[in-house]
């Protein structure tokens, strides 16, 4: 978008600062009112899941129920406990909400379509993803409650536990792909099994979307490993001291962090921007409706989930995440750098 | 124009951190200062262009140390009293380290001034990988040149997590751990019985 603005007679300083700003707008903007009707869709499979009708009175068929929410919460009143730690308990959910919006600047939604467009995209993702856990331990101890206190420590050990599983997965892409830029690794999908697009059609890289999708669900503290806010347990978890708008941040981050990871499910392994198929009349719908396409379709898997697995033991969550995810997503590393070293993949490489 | 805003930003927001990590009375706050250190020392590396130090330097750092710190910071009680009691007795200790420090970094400031450094072979051929990303030209020198050096922090990082593991490891008879095949063969039949008994008569358990 820089040059555009250089076009209209600008000094390239203030192009590339607007352009960066109506970038992050152009992001922004769209992600939160996502996460808007993606709450609404949430609810409404869950409802329909569960025989229910979901939301339906606010707007036709309930479609503005979040936006309700929204202006129901913002008009509330802010509750500092008396005995929290002021500064920090309001500074917690800004985390979070921020957190969750920064990974989407390396995201790419067409060819070129992207804000930062930086060598070290997938590294910057994790990178990211360590910092959402600061949100929630800080809430959780400066709420100087007990429960959530209990549920911070829960989600840092969780959260820790299954970046450890998603780092080898993405190495196993990494290797494949041969480039940490998103960008490029949408690009090395084209054609990857005969014409379909997609690492996920290779049977190596099946499994490790497999668990990906699985870790994912664990790194967002979605169902069935929402242990950090099991009601039956610990009430609302690290949010139980929260109301209002900070509150509302926590719902917020919370989403837009299940449509990243469902974004990075669609770029890593389902070519992202890419048609499924390499056919050329698929390429005439463009890049950014396949991509959201494919959101959609890992949210209806997310919410799916949510509504029919039950709740994992906290015990059984630490074993999947260390002694099966773990050793299986070392041994892929192994398997997939050797399958690649024999067939000579890293010969134009270097 | 943007650079130098970005560098004096980022410079400032460290030393600012790092003053206030040291003075900071609540030990958590302190661990909040030190991850914006962190993260304003990894916003300089990427204006130096070292982006994968940076993102290693967010990932590692901010994202598994400190969180550890976090996690012992909180755990502790502590008394700031008897902290501050001892503040005298070791402030000539802390001066000591503190000129040790300013000193390397005066030598440091002077070497690098009197020219740059060669690393790599003896005839400083050292620029076999320029122009290649960050990523790849890191690789291409700890895999290639620096093998062994490589190699051997990888061997001795191993033995460091072999003997903390060996060393704070001890087998309790006591405890009862999950039998997780057991558990997943489980069948409802082995749990329950279904009896539909007549009026009267109840069941035998």
């Amino acid at each position: 978008m820089t040059p555009f603005f250089q076009h209209l007679g600008m000094p390239f300083e203030a192009a590339w600062l607007l352009a960066t700003i109506c970038g992050i707008l152009l992001i922004a903007v769209p992600v939160m009112v996502g996460v808007a009707m993606i709450i609404y869709a949430d609810r409404k499979i869950w409802a329909a899941m569960a025989l229910r009708r979901g939301p339906n009175v606010v707007g036709p068929w309930g479609l503005l129920q979040s936006f309700a929410d929204g202006l129901k919460v913002f008009l509330q009143e802010t509750i500092v406990p008396s005995a929290a730690n002021k500064a920090l308990f309001l500074i917690a959910p800004i985390i979070t909400f921020t957190v969750a919006l920064m990974a989407w600047a390396v995201i790419p939604f067409n060819s070129g379509a992207i804000l930062a467009n930086i060598n070290v995209g997938l590294l910057y993702v994790l990178a990211i993803s360590s910092l959402g856990v600061y949100g929630t331990i800080i809430a959780g101890w400066s709420s100087n409650s007990k429960y959530p206190f209990f549920s911070a420590m829960r989600a840092s050990a969780q959260m820790i536990s299954y970046e450890v599983s998603i780092g080898f997965i993405l190495i196993c892409v990494v290797l494949w792909a041969g480039t940490f830029n998103l960008n490029g690794i949408v690009m090395a999908q084209k054609d990857h099994v005969w014409i379909i697009n997609g690492f996920v059609a290779n049977p190596l890289l099946f499994p490790m979307w497999v668990m990906f999708l699985i870790s994912g669900m664990a790194e967002t503290g979605r169902a069935p490993f929402d242990l950090t806010e099991a009601e039956s347990e610990l009430v609302a978890g690290y949010q139980t001291e929260y109301s209002s708008m900070s509150f509302a941040l926590y719902w917020l981050g919370e989403y837009a962090n299940v449509l990243l990871m469902c974004a990075l499910n669609a770029t890593l392994f389902f070519g992202g921007y890419l048609p499924p198929l390499d056919w050329a009349p698929l390429y005439w719908i463009p890049g950014w409706i396949w991509l959201l396409g494919k959101i959609l379709f890992f949210f209806f898997i997310f919410s799916w989930v949510k509504a029919t697995v039950p709740r994992y033991r906290y015990d059984q969550l630490m074993r999947l995440g260390w002694k099966v995810f773990l050793p299986v997503s070392l041994g892929f590393v192994v398997v997939i750098s050797g399958y690649l070293m024999a067939t000579g993949h890293f010969e134009h490489t270097l | 124009m943007i650079q130098l805003i970005a560098f004096y930003l980022f410079a400032g927001l460290v030393v600012l951190s790092g003053c206030v990590t040291i003075l900071s009375r609540n030990p958590v706050h302190s661990v909040l200062w030190l991850i914006l250190a962190f993260f304003n020392a990894a916003g300089l590396m990427v204006l130096l262009g070292a982006e994968f130090i940076a993102m290693l330097l967010v990932i590692v750092y901010v994202g598994a140390v400190a969180v550890l710190f976090l996690f012992v910071v909180m755990m502790l009680d502590i008394d700031f009293a008897t902290l501050r009691a001892g503040f005298i007795r070791n402030f000539p200790l802390g001066m000591l380290i503190a000129l040790v420090l300013l000193g390397e970094l005066v030598l440091g400031i002077g070497a690098e001034r009197a020219g740059a450094i060669h690393l790599g072979t003896p005839d400083g051929n050292n620029a076999a990988v320029a122009g290649a990303s960050n990523i790849t030209a890191i690789g291409a020198l700890l895999y290639s040149r620096y093998l062994f050096l490589f190699e051997a922090a990888g061997i001795i990082l191993l033995v460091a997590m072999v003997g903390a593991i060996v060393l704070t490891h001890r087998q309790r008879g006591d405890t009862r751990g999950q039998n997780i095949p057991r558990q997943i063969a489980r069948r409802p039949e082995d749990a329950t019985v279904n009896r539909s008994p007549a009026v009267g008569e109840g069941v035998v358990l």
